[in-house]
């Protein structure tokens, strides 16, 4: 269906990023530097205690101290604005944006206090003063999930949000028919993706225009529609400005109980509010922390290392609040068996509240640590059998001709090539001398490992798993959209209807219409207008906006060019088929006429006279569009959840030594395959960011809780981030299947690198500590985990006298 | 208390609490926004600013503390509005950013090495944009933007006290590069 005719001339080009200019200036525009005459600010008071109830609050200090405008309390939030949107249906699970009666998380918001200046406020919410009364509480995943255990809101009844189980497929006969059987546990410590720029929010309510405005530095579906609800107005009073610069997301920045909270106090006080949080505040009690999750695995296969079936059950520690969590046990479905014919699969999927944060979604919406799950999986099928471990892989992938494939799942897999992407990889790196380096640096006395994985990302963002875990949900559409117009002037400018976060979507759209209106990129004008004058949008989630605002851009563009080319025809008064449309200019060979771009600018802005019947004056067209492959609601646990799959395969090499066990990642290559490239750097810089992220969550970042509840790692001297010192040059091997789904056969990258560097670093971690009998089944692998491990393992002679 | 800082070249006045850190003070007083706050603990590095050519974390430095000193923000490299430096177009030409919050400090970083050495190895830019963290690119195209900027910078005419383009004492908005 690929609908691109002509040689592509700006699409996969090495063309510049246009955002980059203004942020190599500092010139970017961050919700930080909103600046609105007379604005307030927040300060936020935390819990100190993993569960209790608020006995009392004191305000008046604070309310006496210089500058402090006012006190916010739960109690008062709670009576203006609705609990914050459930995605399950699991109404006595209510979110509030600060504790009503009782906290149930270390950090938690129990005040907001507003002055004059972020410092004031601080000075305020020293001095208010919260008795509380300590409840039980619950940390640990199994514990949350017994049945004895104390329920995070008892109104629920029990810490269960979610558990449903799935079967597709005979998995009770493929697992009696096999031969070989191996089961195991793995765990995905919570992390997350931790941007620069904290969160933040500044609000502004206008009560005789009945129009709440907002700055956010936001990446969230459906912002606006949460903020109305919650704050029980029309959502065309609400107005959400779409051309903030948000510093880094990945996923995570979706602040509404912030905005809710500075909403409600800049109507309350009638002045601009705004609440940056601190690092702090970001840490603990942004609600903004990853999957939590323990997988237990068993597979069945044959002795050629055939996998024929799979069961898998995920627990995964949502935290004291729903939220997103839930569903990130669902989007994996989509991509259960990775990129293996595995022809069954017995899927477990629970949810426990605990008294932890809340969750938000984190890049790959629960995919890496599924695929770190299989990938695990994998590595020790071929364990038991002897084999090597790319071989196995290999006679498991789904092979190129067998696209689209059907997973018992129920998603159509889009293309593929996954032989020949490891094929190159292997011939890029030589795998062999690899090895042999590998093993020489053992000679040496060093741990050294190589480490493999072989993953999907699905991309193309749609919200399939809500309906699938939630019956009452029945959402089939996840549309994008896009506007031209050409000006009077005959200039070009495209709208795009969400925020970014360093994606490059302005990029992309004018390259896209570029592309197809012949014209160059650099001269079209992209704009982000605020949500009152936007198109349907569900932001850059689900590495979609390639597909989708690509999409939408594409469709639009055609349509320009459709309507260019019917006034054409009627000026030369011939069939539309037989005018020449290239590089803006329209012509007839068949009489020798030709009408300039200029010329048809003209007419249609002023010429009605000359405009076909029917044909609207102006240069202007709009398209939202629709998801690939999205048709249908769920279908016996079955679903097509997102309509593209990107391919990646990892090769690593790290090696430590023994006595110190401080990794050092030696050669990093990764094949990849995201179909059509629209824009090199961009594409790039995803996948290399991924890959450090992915360093981060398997070696370095983790929230910890101690067993009294608090969260340990809430700086960034504790919570460690990759520096250029922990990521190694990375080598990329590219290689393109196209989508047979998407306009210029797409799919998308904004998740590459992430869904399989934890695998495929925990893969060589584990090879270079086998010798030793030790192997780590917990993310991330910390440098004393190692070293205490080796040391434990090593025989007392072999290890150096004190 | 009343400061009398030098930003850019220019000597700026603002009445200040002593409590408050340099990088409020650019950013609330002189509406410098270009410098960002990260984790205000000085680990990020995203507030970086030179003073006296020297990266520096403006979240851990009073602005009290900064008197007497020469201090360049982001604002300070741009030879003219709309004009981009050698090492800014470097980090354009490889794509070496994607959000940007970081950006401002880590095009600092990299103009403070490129000052000090012009043929900087992998070793050497690793090292100095090593207090700088970004969470978008993974450093690659960062580290390649500044090997491109630092050929360029070789490769110019210009001799070498003028290449670089951070304020020097004695050229207003520094020099052109």
């Amino acid at each position: 269906m690929s609908e691109a005719e002509i040689p592509l001339k700006f699409v996969s080009s090495n063309r510049r990023v246009r955002e980059d200019r203004r942020f190599v200036a500092g010139q970017g525009h961050y919700v930080a530097d909103v600046a609105l005459e007379g604005m307030l600010h927040v300060a936020v008071v935390p819990s100190q205690h993993p569960a209790a109830r608020i006995v009392s609050i004191d305000a008046s200090a604070a309310l006496k101290m210089p500058g402090v405008h006012y006190v916010l309390t739960g109690e008062e939030l709670a009576k203006a604005a609705d609990p914050l949107m459930n995605g399950l249906d699991t109404p006595h699970v209510k979110r509030y944006p600060l504790a009503v009666g009782q906290v149930r998380y270390a950090g938690e918001w129990v005040v907001a206090v507003v002055a004059e200046s972020r410092a004031q406020a601080e000075d305020g919410a020293e001095k208010v003063r919260i008795v509380y009364e300590p409840l039980p509480y619950v940390i640990d995943s199994e514990e949350a999930l017994d049945p004895s255990s104390t329920p995070v809101h008892p109104e629920h009844g029990s810490n269960v949000l979610l558990d449903r189980t799935f079967v597709w497929g005979e998995v009770d006969r493929h697992f009696a028919d096999s031969p070989r059987h191996l089961s195991f546990r793995v765990t995905w410590g919570r992390n997350s993706t931790v941007p620069i720029e904290t969160f933040g929010v500044a609000a502004k309510w206008d009560p005789w225009r009945e129009i709440l405005d907002v700055w956010a530095s936001i990446q969230m579906p459906k912002y606006s529609d949460q903020i109305a609800r919650a704050l029980r107005i029309p959502l065309n009073n609400v107005r959400v400005h779409q051309d903030v610069d948000v510093g880094g997301s990945y996923g995570v920045k979706r602040g509404i109980k912030q905005t809710v909270i500075v909403s409600h106090l800049a109507r309350r006080l009638g002045r601009p509010v705004r609440l940056i949080e601190d690092r702090l505040d970001n840490m603990r009690a942004g609600d903004a922390h990853g999957p939590d999750r323990i997988f237990d695995v068993e597979v069945a296969f044959d002795d050629d290392g055939i996998v024929k079936s799979m069961k898998m059950r995920a627990l995964d520690n949502a935290g004291a609040y729903a939220g997103r969590a839930p569903f990130q046990l669902g989007k994996p479905i989509g991509a259960i068996v990775g990129p293996y014919k595995i022809q069954s699969v017995k899927y477990r999927a629970i949810s426990v509240t605990s008294n932890k944060a809340a969750q938000e979604a984190v890049r790959g919406f629960g995919q890496a640590p599924t695929n770190y799950a299989i990938e695990t999986a994998i590595d020790k099928v071929a364990t038991a059998l002897g084999l090597d471990r790319i071989e196995i892989r290999k006679r498991n992938f789904i092979r190129s001709e067998e696209f689209p494939y059907l997973i018992p799942s129920g998603t159509r897999y889009d293309s593929g090539d996954y032989h020949t992407v490891v094929a190159k990889v292997l011939a890029h790196a030589d795998y062999e001398g690899l090895k042999r380096e590998r093993d020489e640096l053992r000679a040496q006395g060093l741990c050294a490992g190589i480490g493999i994985a072989a993953c999907l990302e699905p991309s193309g963002g749609n919200s399939s798993f809500e309906p699938l875990l939630n019956d009452a949900n029945k959402t089939t559409t996840w549309m994008e959209s896009c506007r031209i117009n050409v000006d009077g002037l005959g200039f070009v400018t495209v709208t795009i209807h969400t925020t970014s976060s360093g994606q490059g979507h302005e990029t992309l759209a004018a390259t896209v219409v570029g592309e197809v209106l012949e014209i160059d990129p650099d001269q079209i004008r992209v704009v982000r207008p605020d949500t009152l004058n936007s198109l349907p949008s569900n932001s850059p989630v689900g590495s979609r906006m390639a597909i989708m605002l690509g999409g939408a851009a594409f469709h639009a563009a055609k349509k320009l060019k459709a309507k260019i080319v019917r006034l054409a025809a009627h000026q030369f008064g011939c069939a539309e088929n037989d005018v020449v449309y290239q590089g803006g200019t329209a012509s007839h060979p068949g009489s020798n006429r030709k009408l300039t771009w200029a010329e048809h600018v003209n007419i249609a802005h002023r010429n009605f006279h000359l405009l076909p019947e029917g044909m609207e004056p102006g240069l202007e067209v709009t398209h939202v569009m629709q998801v690939p492959t999205a048709n249908k609601l769920p279908e016996n646990g079955r679903v097509q959840m997102y309509p593209c799959h990107s391919f990646e395969f990892h090769l690593v090499l790290v090696a430590f030594d023994p006595e110190i066990g401080k990794p050092k990642i030696r050669r990093y290559v990764i094949g990849h395959d995201c179909g059509t490239v629209i824009n090199p750097h961009i594409v790039k810089g995803m996948t290399l960011g991924g890959i450090a992220h992915g360093i981060g969550a398997s070696l370095l970042e983790e929230f910890v809780y101690d067993s009294e509840g608090q969260m340990l790692t809430q700086s960034f001297m504790d919570y460690l981030l990759p520096s250029s010192h922990e990521v190694p040059h990375v080598e990329i091997v590219h290689h393109c299947t196209p989508s047979p789904f998407t306009v210029f056969g797409q799919k998308g990258s904004g998740e590459s690198g992430y869904l399989g560097s934890p695998a495929a670093i925990s893969g060589a971690i584990n090879d270079a500590a086998a010798p030793y009998g030790v192997s780590f089944a917990k993310l991330p692998i910390r440098i004393a985990a190692i070293s205490d491990a080796i040391a434990a393992a090593r025989p007392l002679k072999e290890k150096v006298p004190s | 208390m009343k400061v009398s800082l030098k930003v850019n070249g220019e000597l700026r006045e603002a009445d200040v609490e002593p409590r408050k850190t340099l990088l409020d003070t650019l950013r609330e007083d002189f509406l410098l926004v270009g410098s960002h706050a990260g984790c205000e603990h000085g680990v990020c590095g995203a507030c970086t600013v030179l003073i006296d050519g020297e990266p520096s974390r403006a979240c851990l430095m009073f602005a009290v503390q900064a008197d007497g000193y020469e201090i360049t923000t982001i604002e300070g490299l741009a030879p003219a509005p709309g004009e981009l430096s050698v090492v800014q177009d470097a980090f354009c030409e490889t794509h070496g950013l994607q959000c940007g919050y970081c950006t401002p400090g880590m095009v600092l970083a990299a103009h403070a090495l490129l000052e000090h050495n012009d043929a900087p190895s992998r070793d050497d830019i690793v090292e100095a944009i090593s207090g700088n963290i970004c969470r978008c690119t993974g450093y690659g195209q960062i580290v390649e933007a500044v090997e491109f900027a630092a050929d360029r910078l070789r490769k110019t005419n210009l001799p070498r006290h003028a290449r670089g383009d951070a304020a020097q004492p004695d050229t207003p908005r520094g020099g052109r590069a």
